[in-house]
């Protein structure tokens, strides 16, 4: 177990293009990093370096505290998960499971011992003798990640592990990476383009964009105070809308009315003749159902609904509206970078899924303005953004990693002990080493 | 399928082996032929007699025949064996590293491997005298390198792109250096392709026939194919072509056996379940 750190790292291919560009990035020992942004973006170029897949065009990468730039793969003591696997398909799943132990030459009653043990976290014990090409997509996942754990690594590294699953054994596959996480204790970095993934697994997500960070902040914060129009854009599903704004005083102008929005923020706003106003889907409302304690914190339009989707438990409604060139052309090439289909100039609003309203009608919508962003088209920074309230969910975040791990090691430890002591003892001392 | 189209389909597969596999039954037929019986207008001898085997096993062929397949079966294993080992290398080189003239390399094997027999060995012929190879095994292996190498490079850097990066890397990352990763990995999983690649190696030596003729003169190097031109009948009014047919027979069993041995290692799609796909 260790902690990575990266200065300054760059990797630039043979054409000068840079693929990861000037990334510094602090990975605390223990923890679950996730790296995330549409393809392209150096994600996987990076994971790459820190495994020593790739070589570091400059910048230093340090490996509980040790320079391994000139390191090869095998002498950084880190474990990976590919996306396809690779696993060795001229060996059954025991002999891949202990295929690092055999090549560091671990006596064989070690390796059955622990090898034993990986198969029995991962419920691979009925498959051992199997060869891969015999198992199914999320028993060769499970085998995957068996290799990686065997041997004591300094940290796991996941490339789209999941990407290969179909969408129910992925939501099986990623809890069960969370509760092994959890009970090993080890530093991970895991890369995703499913924002899922990103929001449901990591301690602290790092997005990026064309080889350069974004923002490396706790899920919460980066869904709650992104520091940019990228970052917010990427980050949620249904993706925040975006609505030009004109300011007048304490007020936007925007489609859907005048937003009212605090002093302190408005302040921010000075100096800006054309804004761009982000609203997440669920800030909308149904303004029969909104409470009247509520109705005062945000202001009311009226708009034509072209389509409602009812999906049960909630309810979207597309409200298409006008939007100057500036604005359009922005929203396209953003569109365009997340690799969403393109944005049209309508929004998606989450509304309670009681309302009744009509496809083709107008209704009064209701929005709460303490919950909008206000962003520069032009730099697509959030002029209104709260760092400290930021920082104090990504610090909220990280208290509560360091219980869950204590809380699921002891866990583990006292399950061991009931079942049987020797065998499980074996497994939380993987961890805890 | 429907009855009619399964009739329709043996039948065509009937008239496509008879074709293949009539002369073969031919050879055979004749190698039963005793010398009075050759030209007896009929597929099958008249009488069998094993008299044509005798002659070239134990009778007066067997001088000129035994040592023949002795330097046959030598030659073709040693150029067969260095060739694989030399192309397994240079393959993976050619389907792994990015380097200064790997087009070259490849095409220059493709040139080789194209360049007429015929116009080399009049003075490899000459050279072989002076340095003292005339007439020896190396003096056969290095030219059947030539003949096996381009062939087997090719084949071979085939099949090394087919299996994935991934594999490698995985094998790096869990601790192995580039040798245990090339031997514990890529060359297990490159088997198939190994195999395959040394079957046609060897009957490209094996069937040699010009390089053969030219660089041996005596029983110390003479391969079969050679030995079988230099065949006479008993008398100068007898044609040896039962004893030929005779050799011939047995010089196929090698191949046969060697591909009945061999085809199960000859399945590709062993790299099935490495990855997803």
């Amino acid at each position: 177990m260790a902690a990575i750190e990266m200065k300054n790292i760059v990797k630039q291919y043979g054409d000068g293009f840079p693929a990861v560009n000037d990334v510094s990035l602090d990975i605390a020992d223990g923890e679950f990093m996730i790296l995330v942004g549409p393809s392209g973006c150096g994600k996987s170029t990076l994971l790459r370096m820190i495994v020593g897949l790739e070589d570091i065009t400059s910048g230093d990468m340090l490996i509980g505290g040790k320079r391994v730039n000139d390191l090869a793969p095998r002498d950084r003591n880190l474990s990976m998960v590919f996306q396809n696997y690779a696993l060795y398909p001229h060996m059954t799943v025991y002999e891949n499971i202990a295929f690092p132990l055999r090549l560091s030459k671990t006596p064989d009653d070690e390796v059955r011992r622990r090898v034993t043990e990986a198969s029995d976290v991962l419920e691979l014990k009925d498959h051992l003798e199997r060869k891969p090409a015999n198992l199914s997509g999320g028993q060769r996942q499970r085998v995957a990640m068996g290799r990686a754990i065997v041997r004591q690594a300094e940290a796991f590294l996941f490339d789209e592990p999941l990407s290969n699953l179909d969408a129910k054994l992925r939501g099986q596959m990623r809890t069960e990476i969370s509760r092994l996480q959890r009970r090993l204790g080890i530093t991970t970095v895991y890369v995703t383009h499913d924002q899922t993934e990103a929001m449901t697994l990591g301690d602290r997500v790092c997005v990026l964009r064309k080889g350069k960070i974004q923002q490396v902040a706790s899920p919460r914060e980066l869904y709650e105070q992104p520091v940019n129009l990228f970052v917010a854009g990427f980050i949620g599903s249904p993706p925040m809308n975006f609505l030009p704004a004109v300011p007048k005083g304490n007020r936007l102008e925007t489609p859907f009315g005048d937003i009212e929005i605090d002093p302190a923020r408005a302040g921010k706003l000075a100096g800006h003749d054309l804004l761009m106003v982000g609203i997440r889907p669920e800030s909308f409302e149904d303004a029969t159902l909104v409470e009247e304690s509520k109705r005062h914190l945000g202001s009311t339009f009226r708009a034509r609904v072209d389509v409602t989707e009812w999906l049960g438990d909630s309810q979207f409604a597309y409200i298409p509206y006008e939007a100057p060139e500036a604005i359009t052309t922005q929203l396209r090439d953003l569109s365009r970078e997340l690799d969403a289909e393109d944005l049209r100039t309508q929004a998606i609003v989450s509304i309670d899924s009681t309302s009744r309203m009509r496809e083709g009608r107008e209704a009064e919508f209701w929005l709460d303005s303490r919950k909008v962003h206000v962003f520069d088209p032009e730099t697509g920074e959030n002029l209104t953004r709260d760092a400290e309230a930021g920082a104090e969910l990504t610090r909220l975040a990280t208290q509560d990693r360091v219980e869950q791990v204590e809380e699921s090691q002891q866990r583990a430890s006292a399950d061991g002990g009931q079942r049987d002591g020797g065998r499980r003892g074996g497994a939380t001392a993987v961890g805890s080493a | 399928m429907s009855t009619r189209k399964k009739v329709l389909w043996g039948v065509a597969g009937a008239v496509i082996i008879v074709y293949c596999l009539f002369p073969i039954a031919w050879i055979v037929s004749v190698s039963f032929k005793a010398p009075s019986d050759l030209a007896n207008k009929s597929f099958l001898p008249s009488e069998l007699t094993w008299q044509n085997y005798e002659l070239i096993l134990t009778g007066g062929a067997s001088e000129l025949f035994l040592p023949a397949l002795r330097n046959s079966f030598a030659i073709c294993l040693i150029a067969t064996a260095i060739s694989c080992l030399l192309a397994m290398f240079a393959a993976y080189a050619i389907a792994r590293l990015d380097f200064p003239g790997k087009k070259l390399i490849l095409s220059t094997a493709l040139v080789v491997a194209i360049f007429p027999v015929i116009s080399i060995v009049t003075p490899l012929f000459n050279l072989w005298r002076q340095i003292g190879l005339y007439d020896t095994w190396p003096g056969l292996i290095i030219p059947y390198l030539s003949l096996t190498l381009p062939i087997s490079i090719w084949t071979m850097s085939a099949f090394f792109r087919e299996i994935p990066w991934e594999m490698e890397q995985a094998a790096q990352v869990d601790g192995a250096t580039t040798w245990q990763a090339f031997r514990k990995v890529i060359v297990p999983l490159a088997a198939p392709g190994v195999f395959t690649t040394a079957i046609i190696a060897f009957f490209i030596a094996w069937n040699d026939f010009i390089y053969g003729i030219s660089l041996t003169s005596t029983e110390a190097a003479r391969p079969v194919p050679a030995a079988l031109g230099l065949f006479t009948g008993a008398s100068q009014f007898e044609e040896p072509t039962g004893a030929i047919s005779a050799a011939a027979v047995i010089v196929t069993i090698p191949v046969v056996v060697l591909v009945l041995l061999f085809q199960r290692r000859i399945v590709a799609g062993l790299t099935n379940g490495a990855v997803k796909g």
